[in-house]
């Protein structure tokens, strides 16, 4: 009974356990490769919008292994996936709305006019 | 009274409810970490200039501790994998390795937070290390709280093997579900610290 249960509530059997041990040492050896490339990525001293760009690449993919694998994404149910997928857009909107609001503070606005005055009007008195 | 549908499946979400409520919770951590990425983004893009990471941390020591963290989330998933097994003497093992490394990534933090403070490095330095502290430091929480969860079902809390075996493995999962979210969150914070 428990045994069913066992298999039911996590939706792995036990029988399938072995298969999925060797998947996890895959993840693990693959992650640990992966740190050492993100390191190797530093100290080439790349221009820091492909550095960037690269770690977070590396990261992702890291951050994919672990969310799929160790945290059973890749078989979980649809309703799960519909949380994240949710939490994914107001992260987004989180993300994205200071940049609408305080847009000018980021190289958004406009240039001046180039026949605008530089210095303020002499006041008439 | 009993708790409900903490072993067999809800039918309108086919999930146990710890497994909905631990995701559920993951999804509200997001947002938290979320919000002080997005902060951390928005502080270094509208910055004049912005110190490289690896001039002011110490590499070495993060890159360690990246190593413990990742092998600390995959015993904690073979000690799931052992209770699936029906091996409760592995279970322990494991579970302990689990606690040891997330004690070991808190004590390298320690040495890291006492070298930056023997140096004058605070989070009222500059906006950079107000970042690292404030990210490190609730990670750190992160970690403990998930040693905490992890401890309990290792000692006390280990108990209910013994009644409901199924019940217990679904907390094992959850917690190790929690545990494997704070390695996902190192994972970001260890390239757009240290790194960058």
């Amino acid at each position: 009974m428990t045994t069913d249960h066992a298999a039911d509530m996590t939706g792995h059997h036990a029988a399938d356990i072995d298969k999925h041990v060797k998947v996890y040492i895959s993840v693990f050896v693959a992650l640990m490769v992966l740190t050492i490339i993100t390191v190797a990525i530093a100290r080439v001293h790349l221009p820091v919008p492909i550095a960037v760009g690269l770690a977070l690449l590396v990261a992702t993919v890291k951050g994919s292994l672990v969310a799929c694998y160790f945290m059973h994404l890749i078989s979980e149910k649809k309703l799960i996936l519909a949380v994240l997928v949710l939490t994914g857009v107001f992260f987004i909107v989180l993300l994205a709305l200071p940049v609408f609001t305080d847009g000018n503070s980021y190289g958004f606005h406009e240039a001046p006019p180039t026949n605008a005055p530089t210095e303020p009007a002499a006041s008439p008195h | 009274m009993e708790i409900p549908y903490t072993v067999e499946l809800r039918r309108d979400t086919g999930l146990t409810n710890g497994k909905i409520g631990i995701w559920l919770f993951l999804a509200s951590e997001v947002m938290l970490f979320g919000a002080l990425f997005a902060s951390y983004i928005l502080i270094r893009t509208g910055a004049p200039s912005w110190p490289r990471g690896d001039t002011i941390l110490n590499v070495p020591l993060a890159t360690f501790n990246t190593i413990v963290l990742i092998t600390s989330s995959i015993t904690m998933v073979m000690a799931w994998a052992s209770l699936m097994r029906r091996r409760f003497g592995t279970y322990r093992i494991y579970m302990g390795l689990t606690i040891l490394l997330g004690f070991v990534f808190l004590v390298v933090k320690y040495f890291e937070y006492s070298a930056k403070f023997e140096h004058h490095l605070y989070p009222s330095t500059n906006n950079f290390l107000a970042i690292y502290f404030t990210l490190t430091g609730l990670h750190m929480l992160h970690v403990a709280g998930g040693m905490a969860v992890n401890a309990y079902l290792l000692g006390p809390g280990a108990k209910l093997w013994k009644t409901n075996p199924a019940w217990f493995t679904n907390r094992v999962e959850n917690s190790g579900l929690f545990w494997h979210f704070v390695d996902l969150v190192w994972i970001f914070l260890f390239p757009t610290l240290y790194l960058l």
